[in-house]
Order: structure tokens, then C-alpha cells, then sequence
């Protein structure tokens, strides 16, 4: 049944449904960082950079246990069509939250306490699913930055367009008002485990169709993998990532 | 010579492949990867144990040492050890001794009692200023801050020269194994040159010529990665680059 909708539903930019955008992943792109990577979906772009462990301050911030996972998140102001005002949003500041949620359980920073972890995280430019970009770019620096992790984390995004799920959205499918509306449901996975650090539902779903979200998220999740793995093993082979 | 304590004790730490022998096998791994599966191999450092495999914890190259595997970091910042040569910069000046920057996480306190000879509490400034640059040895590490000494052969007060900085996990190769390296630069060159493990790297020579060669060698190493028989490149580079 699921089969004959898929033929008759056309995604805007003629994907199939379970088709992502073109990905691009980049390590070692801001010399002075500890670790950097860039991350695309399409016409998605996001780079993140790590610097540390180091000294925090306030020093009551400081943990003696662990060191402390500090998350900036922020779109530039030309990477939307409309200039986005500079500085923090109640928006921002709460993907902020949400990306150090969706990276902290594969992180093992209990060798490095009383020190904080700076991951910031800027969009260049924006075509929706910009926090899983900014995740994906986020997990690949902390393991550039040779932070112990268990596992990279992969990001993306599973969408309802109608009744049709569909993967990886852009900005034109996530303001699709046909039917039942879009549904944008972002997600974030440890990659070599069935463990989900990130899961954030805009619009309305039904709780059957979750197992089906989720099995979709995991294939895509695979194909991010491999793309991050490549990037990460690409910089050893090239120059060596020069400082 | 200056560092005879850098190269002696981080002979076993190196990452660089002068002479490799066939049972060391390198591969790039990233966080999670299967490194080797069975019950035969024990993790080691960079490593863990998860079901029937070895994974990785870090990105780096993984190593095969007998029955145990370890991942050597190939980038990022540096993490102080006990026994360390590091080469800071003073930056305060205390009544029980100086506060040094080793470009680590936490802070660096060289006691006053850890100086060669005595200083005169009054007269603390004209054995180390604000400013200076020294070569010591980290004598503990704990959860508050470092403490160093000057104790032993080889460190002291850096005079003149230049200092800059490489990827403290590359320091090994710049070394090379029992210093084949660091020596091999220090014979083209004819300059006095000493590798803290913090990344920094103290160069003096008699001319400025010799001094940015010295330095541009080091660089050239520290640029491979993941190259076999490095030893070999830099003298043939330094053919080519006369």
C-alpha cells in the first residue's frame, strides 16, 4: 500500500522519498581550532570548530568529574534570505542546548576535569535542517579535535509531507501546506549503535507511523557515516590537516 | 646539549617510523571503529573493548603492539603527562614561585625550591622575569594545576633563539625514534634546538639562514602524517634544499 503512494507523490526538487541531498563533508578548514569540519546538505551549509580542552571560566562552572560541553550555535546574518539580526535568539539558544544534548553521551571528557570543551557551530547558509548539518559538522571537529568519543554522531532530519514521509527536507517541503501540512522531525543518532541522542517533533504525527520515522533516519544515517568517515580519513591522507 | 631528556625519554613514544619493523601496522580509525575483532587483543590506550571487538575511542592511527592496540592521536590539543619536557613562558611572578604558560588546560606553577640553585625570595625576577621563556620538567599533574621543576639536565632558562609552535601529538616525530630526528636537524643545521612536548619549539643557531632552515625541517615533518621511513625524506630534503 505504502508502495503506490511513494510512486504517486513528486517531491519539489524530484528526490525520490527516501533520497538525500548531496552531502559534503570537510575536516581541518579552520587552522587555528583544535578541530574543524564543515558539513552540507545540499544547499545547507554549516562549519563547526572545537577548541580545547581548556581552562574554564567562571571557575564555578568548572566540574572537578568532567570536563564541561560548551554548545554555540548561530546562523550568520547572510545565510537567510531575510538578514538575521546577529547575536543570540530564544531560537538559537536553544539549538545550542539541543545539539550539546544530541553530542555529549558519545563524548568521554572524564579525563580532562575542571576544563571546558568550546564547540561553535555557525550556518553559513540556510535551506532547512540546520541543526542536523550543524550536529554532523559538530561531531566530525570533536573527533578532529581527538576528543575521546565512543562513536561519531549523524543528523538528520525525516519529514511528513502529507502522508508521505520523506527524508532530509528542505526549506520549500518544510512550508508544504498541502493535506495534512509538514511535519519536520529532526534526529540524531550515535552511528554504530540503535541509541538516539536528538529527537525534536515540529508538526503533527501519528504514533504508529514513529517506528517507520525512525528506520528511515537510520538508513540515512548509514549513508552519513560513511561520508563522515571518508572526510575524517581524507585529511590524513592529504596534507595532514596543517596547523 | 639542551634536550638529551627530551629524546631519551620519548623514545617509546614515537609515532614516527625510522627503520619500521614489519609487526607495527598503522590505520587511520575514527571514534567507533572496529579496529580488530576477538578475544585475543586487549585495548590500550585510545582503545576499549566492546563485545567481541576492539574499537576506537579516537581518531588517529591504531597500532598493534603484541596482543595490545592503541590509537596515537594525530591532532588536537595538549594533554599534560607527569615527566613531560614542555617549554613555557613566564607569566606571573609569585611570592612562592612562577606561574607559567605551557599552553595546556590548567595553569603551571614552577615552585621556588624547584630552581637549580637558590634565589633569593626578594630577588625572584632576576633569576626568571615575567616573560621568559624556560624548558622544565612537569613534576605533577593534578585536577587543580601543574607543578614543574627545573631539576635536571637540560632545563633551564631559554636565551635568545626563537620559539614556535607545532601539533603537540606530532612532537614524537619531530624527535624521531631515540632522537634520530631531532638530531639528523640539529647536524644540517648547526643550530641548538629544543622540543617541548607542549608543542613548542625552541631554536637558536648562529645565523638566521640556519635557524628558518631548522625550522622550515621541522615543519616539513610535521606535515607527514602517516609516513614510513621519515628519517630518509628529511635528509633528502635537505639534498634538495641546500
Amino acid at each position: 500500500m505504502a508502495k503506490e503512494k511513494e510512486s504517486s507523490f513528486k517531491r519539489s526538487d524530484g528526490r525520490k522519498l527516501n533520497e538525500m541531498r548531496p552531502m559534503i563533508a570537510k575536516v581541518g578548514i579552520i587552522p587555528n581550532a583544535d578541530g574543524s569540519a564543515m558539513f552540507t546538505f545540499g544547499n545547507t551549509i554549516a562549519i563547526a570548530a572545537v577548541y580545547g580542552p581548556r581552562k574554564l571560566h567562571p571557575q564555578h562552572m568548572q566540574n572537578p568529574q568532567k570536563a564541561v560541553l560548551r554548545c554555540n550555535y548561530d546562523l550568520l546574518s547572510f545565510s537567510v534570505s531575510d538578514r538575521k539580526k546577529p547575536g543570540p535568539s530564544r531560537r538559537s539558544q536553544e539549538i545550542s542546548k539541543v545539539t550539546e544534548w544530541a553530542l555529549s553521551p558519545a563524548l568521554d571528557l572524564n579525563s580532562f576535569p575542571n576544563t571546558v570543551v568550546d564547540v561553535q557551530i555557525y550556518i553559513l547558509q540556510a535551506d532547512a535542517g540546520t541543526r542536523t548539518a550543524g550536529i554532523n559538522a559538530a561531531s566530525l571537529a570533536l573527533a578532529h579535535a581527538g576528543i575521546p568519543m565512543r562513536d561519531l554522531i549523524c543528523s538528520v532530519a525525516v519529514g511528513k509531507l502529507d502522508k508521505n514521509l520523506v527524508v532530509d527536507l528542505t526549506k520549500e517541503e518544510e512550508d508544504f501546506e498541502e493535506g495534512e501540512g509538514a511535519t519536520d522531525f529532526a534526529m540524531a543518532k550515535i552511528a554504530n549503535s540503535d541509541e538516539f541522542t536528538l529527537m525534536q517533533l515540529d508538526g503533527k504525527i501519528q504514533p504508529e507511523v514513529i517506528n517507520e520515522v525512525t528506520k528511515l533516519a537510520t538508513e540515512a544515517c548509514k549513508q552519513i557515516y560513511e561520508v563522515q568517515k571518508k572526510a575524517l580519513k581524507d585529511v590524513v591522507e592529504s596534507n595532514g590537516g596543517k596547523k | 646539549m639542551r634536550n638529551d631528556i627530551n629524546e631519551a625519554h620519548d623514545a617509546e613514544e614515537d609515532i614516527s617510523s625510522s627503520g619500521s619493523d614489519e609487526s607495527k601496522k598503522r590505520k587511520v580509525v575514527v571514534p567507533g571503529e572496529v579496529i580488530v575483532s576477538g578475544e585475543d587483543y586487549l585495548p590500550g590506550e585510545g582503545a576499549k573493548r566492546l563485545g567481541e571487538n576492539i574499537i576506537s575511542i579516537r581518531f588517529g592511527l591504531a597500532e598493534e603492539l603484541g596482543r595490545v592496540i592503541k590509537v596515537i592521536p594525530i591532532f588536537g590539543a595538549f594533554v599534560p603527562r607527569r615527566n613531560n619536557v614542555i617549554i613555557g613562558r613566564v607569566t606571573d611572578i609569585t611570592f612562592y614561585g612562577w606561574l607559567l604558560d605551557i599552553d595546556s588546560a590548567s595553569s603551571a606553577f614552577l615552585p621556588i625550591e624547584e630552581s637549580p640553585r637558590f634565589v633569593n625570595k626578594n630577588e625572584m625576577e632576576q633569576f626568571l622575569a615575567i616573560g621568559d621563556v624556560v624548558s622544565a620538567k612537569i613534576w605533577s599533574v593534578k585536577s587543580k594545576g601543574i607543578d614543574l621543576t627545573l631539576k635536571g639536565k637540560g632545563l633551564g632558562k631559554l636565551e635568545g633563539g626563537f620559539i614556535f609552535r607545532v601539533i603537540p601529538s606530532r612532537v614524537p616525530r619531530v624527535i624521531g625514534r631515540e632522537g634520530s630526528m631531532i638530531n639528523l636537524i640539529k647536524d644540517k643545521t648547526g643550530c641548538q634546538i629544543t622540543v617541548g612536548q607542549n608543542g613548542w619549539i625552541w631554536i637558536k643557531g648562529d645565523n638566521v639562514d640556519a635557524e628558518i632552515k631548522a625550522r622550515k625541517a621541522i615543519e616539513f615533518v610535521t606535515d607527514k602524517v602517516h609516513i614510513e621511513g621519515l628519517t630518509d625524506k628529511v635528509e633528502k630534503w635537505f639534498e634538495e634544499n641546500k
